[in-house]
């Protein structure tokens, strides 16, 4: 008989930081994070293309998705640089958030701390690339493109 | 069907640590209130409180509070939104009279934010966000707004300085309003100390409002009954209320709140209105560049043009369109239940010509524009003396 308590399939625990979710039903984000990629969902339906990824689709209530990986580059369209953090994230201190454009999607993450303020710019073109966080967490940074 | 008319208004003192229960607090600002409808808990057909759970230890606080406020046996729910829940509130009840339901329907905000520590407080916070896919990066009420001032001022070249102008409009009539937490002159040197680290790059200190503790209270009646129980009634003219998506990822507009230009909208088209026709506003200034993307997103000024209203002072009591002459939620604090029902409050008190020093000259219609989350939520309420 199977362990009981592998039934329960809580890799989105492994996202980010600190996760307040762990059950989802686009749990596969986490392997393919593991793997390098960074995905985004596409209806297999009607086309649509969403990051954050979904396991349903609300434009033609389908749930039948594919993964597509994140290529090329994005455009900055703000960020800010954070001098307190909420509990659980203060050592990752200062830290900046920001939101990139790629033209059918955007994403939310947080930028490289290699790139230095005076660099960033909105409208700069920069990537997202998956990472291996110090506590061993998985994430994505944005990068200078 | 007539019109749905306001006959009562009250506020608790917003403050830091408030000495006593949740339901104690939300007496204070009820029992203002029924005193200014005078009328009793009994001729009260049903009420809706409004506050942001994740603050209350006690669980469904609406029939406890009820119980206290002498609002039982009659339905008593519990309503939110975060940061507008008695704007949507003052909504509910608004169709609950409008059907026929009931006659006269209490909104009580509430929120006790010292039921918890301030860290505790920016985790939950934080937690207004998209959970699954935002919180893991760390993310704070402050560095959101941040993302928005720093797109507005990049998109049309606003200034740090003139956030700070808007603080020190805020503190100027804060000082007036002894309901405020903050009620402190403050400087632009204050605002720009270099001893003090920003919060989240553009946003500082004094770009952000305060928690606090308070309750506020709306009193609603059909217009038979508000006509032979009120002097002076307000009138209900435009409700608007529209939502958003809660990642950014999932937004267009980075320089304006899309909620706020939708509900501005709806409150127009449903009043009759415009934005030239709107004598006093409050607006939900939890951060400075909220107040200047509010002035923008209802109308008072062209998108961009913001920073023309603050710098030639027009959002003053004197200006042509004075906005949160009360000091708004910079000064008075922000207890997130409570806050729109404050704001319903002060424009009902300037429409009736009882403001105080706060009074701007002669008012017909008045907004009260109330925001929930980020952008998550947007509700414009256009009320007016006739």
């Amino acid at each position: 008989m199977a362990d009981k308590r592998r039934e329960v399939d809580d890799r989105f625990s492994k996202f980010g930081t600190v996760s307040f979710t762990s059950i989802s039903r686009v749990n596969d984000f986490i392997d393919y994070l593991e793997q390098g990629k960074v995905m985004g969902s596409r209806c297999k339906n009607c086309g649509t293309v969403h990051f954050p990824p979904r396991a349903d689709c609300a434009e033609c209530l389908s749930s039948d998705i594919e993964w597509f990986e994140l290529t090329g580059t994005g455009e900055l369209v703000s960020f800010s640089k954070l001098m307190y953090a909420p509990v659980g994230f203060e050592e990752d201190l200062p830290y900046s958030i920001a939101i990139l454009d790629y033209g059918d999607y955007k994403i939310f993450g947080r930028i490289s701390k290699d790139i230095p303020d005076k660099e960033l710019e909105i409208g700069m073109a920069m990537k997202t690339e998956p990472i291996i966080l110090p506590n061993g967490q998985l994430s994505y940074v944005f990068t200078k493109a | 069907m007539g019109r749905v008319g306001i006959i009562g208004v009250g506020q608790s003192a917003f403050v830091r640590g408030y000495p006593g229960s949740i339901r104690e607090l939300a007496y204070e600002g009820f029992r203002e209130a029924v005193e200014d409808a005078k009328v009793s808990p009994k001729d009260i057909d049903a009420s809706i409180i409004c506050s942001a759970p994740e603050y209350d230890k006690q669980r469904s606080p609406a029939g406890v509070i009820a119980e206290y406020l002498g609002l039982v046996p009659q339905p008593t729910f519990y309503l939110e939104s975060v940061c507008s829940s008695s704007s949507m509130g003052l909504r509910v009840a608004y169709s609950m009279i409008k059907s026929g339901l009931h006659d006269i329907v209490c909104v009580l905000g509430f929120q006790k934010m010292s039921e918890i520590s301030s860290a505790e407080s920016q985790e939950r916070m934080g937690r207004g966000a998209d959970i699954q896919w935002e919180s893991p990066f760390g993310t704070m009420m402050p560095a959101y707004y941040a993302m928005y001032a720093r797109a507005h001022m990049a998109k049309y070249g606003t200034t740090e300085e003139d956030l700070a102008l808007i603080r020190i409009k805020a503190a100027t009539y804060g000082q007036l309003n002894e309901k405020a937490v903050y009620r402190k002159p403050v400087t632009m040197e204050q605002i720009f100390d270099p001893e003090r680290p920003p919060v989240a790059t553009p946003l500082k200190v004094f770009d952000c409002c305060a928690n606090a503790d308070g309750s506020s209270c709306i009193i609603v009646a059909s217009e038979e009954k508000a006509k032979s129980l009120c002097e002076k009634p307000v009138w209900i003219l435009g409700l608007g209320a529209a939502s958003e998506a809660v990642n950014m990822a999932g937004r267009d507009l980075f320089t304006g709140l899309s909620v706020a230009r939708e509900a501005a909208r709806q409150a127009y088209e449903m009043a009759g209105a415009g934005p030239g026709d709107i004598d006093v506003a409050e607006v939900h200034d939890c951060f400075t560049v909220a107040e200047m993307m509010a002035y923008e997103d209802l109308g008072f000024a062209e998108p961009g043009e913001g920073k023309a209203l603050i710098r030639d002072k027009e959002t003053y009591r004197e200006g042509k369109i004075p906005v949160n002459v009360d000091g708004g939620l910079l000064s008075k604090g922000h207890p997130i239940g409570a806050t729109g029902g404050s704001q319903i409050r002060t424009v009902v008190l300037q429409l009736r010509g009882e403001a105080g020093p706060m009074q701007v000259k002669d008012p017909e219609i008045g907004l009260v524009h109330n925001i929930g989350g980020v952008g998550l939520y947007g509700n414009v309420t256009i009320l007016g003396r006739s």
